[in-house]
């Protein structure tokens, strides 16, 4: 996919679409840089959350389990909620973008079109991973068990996952560009039941049948398995097919979302 | 530069089709400073916006920078630079990062691009607001940023939709000197819409007049205002004299209107250069016993041309089609 142009006044050269997809996450990610206080302040929600709930969740356990399995437990499905909120809204900023016209400037560039998406998806990763680390690191000398490696892998697979959920996002904001409201109408219908079908907050064993086929359709259901077998330390089957959710969500998000941005009318 | 043949683009949403473009045909030559003007929804923004490639032509042709617009949008992406309706700097992001990677976009390496954006920054009268966020510039400055955006990559060619729409007259002054020189220094050619008549008037050296989709008139703002408009004399005479006046204009005047006025009688006429008609008109009806109680020349205004070619006046227009959009 590269395209050679010289033009008469100073050679423009068109760039691969990798370099395009380079450009465009380095665009996204210096506005975290630039601001770092605003991730410093989208840690305090999931910290705070943390606090308040894991206690709770301790004493429905009956107190028979210790602080740090409640953590154990509770901690994974924490980090998978934050990667849901985060890349979920992000539709929300190229909506804006759309609509103050930054988004038709850098249009009317060169770039490649899944580029544009592409590079903004991929942007979802590097906050995700901060967040998740220094959450994980907090939670250490309240007993929670720590494995790097596993948690590594475990990071990887919701970085994946995000891209496609921020691919989605991106697809959604597109559609719903000249109604903003319709964007977290969808949003939040989607959100809530996902997470909970998921048993991030509370385990669905304990819940009626029909929750819990429901869940087995809910992708989110197998990055959550996978990430508390992975922040438990240890590896099976289940991380397999948390794997497998995380890619099918990247390639269906960026598949959708590379067709409407290539085919909106801006 | 430009070449089009028949362009055309429809609009579907559910049931209804808006023709909005209904077949454009236009040459534009290199360093030739074109004004699309009309009203609002009358399909110049549509046009522009097939030029660019950012929206595909239902059908029809054009080549742009020597670039095919349907096979190569990406093409004549890299050839032309785009100034938008809205600011081109994201609200959230930084002055100079966002100059810096517009030239990146572009293909510049990362000196070029600082070098450039250096120069323009100085230029465009920027410098010290390299690391303020773009949404806490003025309005002048957001402006300012968006040329700066638009000619990173030094454009042959360069688009500008509806340039000094909501700018105070001191910005849309600024920004034409800006125009001016680039052209001035790079020989650029330039393609803008607009629908202020001034603009157009002063400082397009052609004016292409889009109404409902198709060219109506195509020539020099004086050309133009000269064919489809004329000067015209307005003089207010005492009702007795009426007679009289009317017989002295209907020798050297054309196209006589009359009207009444709370001081007597208003009488309207086309004549070629009003300003030196006039004088010579009065005095002719002082010799005759005509008492002129006012009299004034009239040039006409790309309006005027707007009226005789549509029968409507471009700010009705603006306003009808702004109910319709």
């Amino acid at each position: 996919m590269t395209a050679t142009a010289t033009t008469t006044a100073g050679a423009v050269r068109r760039a691969s679409t990798l370099s395009d997809v380079r450009l465009v996450w380095l665009r996204e990610t210096l506005t975290i840089v630039r601001d770092p206080f605003s991730l410093v302040f989208s840690l305090l929600q999931p910290l705070v959350f943390l606090a308040l709930f894991a206690p709770l969740l301790n004493g429905l356990a009956g107190g028979t389990v210790g602080t740090g399995t409640t953590l154990q437990f509770f901690l994974p499905g924490v980090i998978v909620m934050i990667t849901m909120f985060g890349t979920s809204m992000t539709g929300a900023n190229l909506q804006f973008e759309i609509m103050t016209g930054a988004f038709e400037r850098i249009l009317a560039t060169p770039l490649s079109r899944p580029a544009l998406m592409i590079g903004r998806a991929l942007k979802e990763l590097s906050p995700l991973v901060v967040q998740a680390a220094i959450i994980t690191l907090v939670a250490v000398p309240f007993g929670f068990q720590l494995f790097p490696v596993h948690i590594a892998v475990g990071l990887l697979i919701l970085g994946v996952f995000g891209v496609g959920v921020g691919a989605l996002s991106y697809a959604l904001a597109i559609v719903s560009r000249k109604t903003e409201w319709i964007f977290w109408m969808v949003q939040q219908s989607l959100l809530f039941p996902l997470l909970i079908l998921s048993g991030m907050m509370l385990p669905l064993e304990s819940g009626p049948e029909w929750m819990q086929i429901a869940s087995k359709f809910n992708p989110l259901t197998y990055i959550v398995d996978a990430e508390r077998m992975l922040f438990a330390g240890s590896v099976g089957v289940d991380v397999l097919w948390g794997a497998l959710a995380a890619a099918i969500t990247a390639v269906v998000g960026l598949w959708v979302g590379v067709r409407t941005v290539t085919r909106a009318d801006f | 530069m430009i070449e089009t043949r028949d362009l055309t683009r429809v609009f579907r949403s559910g049931k209804d089709t808006v023709e909005a473009v209904r077949g454009i045909s236009l040459d534009v030559s290199e360093g030739e400073l074109v004004a699309f003007l009309g009203p609002n929804g009358a399909g110049k923004s549509t046009t522009l916006k097939m030029l660019t490639s950012l929206l595909a032509p239902t059908s029809g042709t054009a080549l742009v920078a020597g670039v095919d617009v349907t096979a190569d949008p990406a093409g004549v992406r890299a050839r032309i630079g785009y100034i938008g309706q809205k600011d081109g700097g994201g609200h959230n992001y930084r002055v100079w990062d966002e100059l810096r990677l517009q030239g990146r976009f572009y293909g510049l390496t990362n000196a070029e691009a600082e070098t450039r954006g250096r120069q323009l920054l100085d230029t465009l009268d920027l410098v010290g607001m390299e690391m303020r966020k773009v949404s806490t510039l003025s309005g002048g400055q957001k402006r300012r940023l968006d040329i700066a955006l638009g000619l990173i990559h030094e454009p042959p060619l360069l688009f500008l939709d509806e340039p000094s729409t909501g700018m105070d007259p001191q910005n849309r002054a600024n920004l034409w000197e800006h125009i001016i020189r680039l052209r001035e220094q790079r020989g650029t050619t330039i393609v803008l819409t607009t629908h202020y008549l001034e603009e157009a008037d002063t400082m397009a050296e052609r004016v292409i007049v889009i109404d409902h989709g198709l060219i109506i008139a195509d020539d020099t703002p004086e050309r133009l205002k000269a064919e489809q408009a004329g000067d015209r004399v307005r003089l207010t005479v005492h009702p007795r004299d009426v007679p009289t006046a009317r017989q002295v204009l209907d020798r050297t005047t054309t196209d006589l209107s009359q009207s009444s006025d709370p001081d007597g009688v208003r009488l309207d006429a086309r004549v070629d250069r009003s300003s030196y008609a006039l004088p010579e008109l009065v005095r002719e009806l002082h010799g005759r016993g005509v008492v002129v109680i006012a009299a004034s020349a009239h040039q006409p205004t790309l309006d005027d041309v707007f009226l005789n070619l549509t029968g409507r006046s471009l700010r009705e227009a603006a306003e009808s089609g702004e109910a319709a959009a």
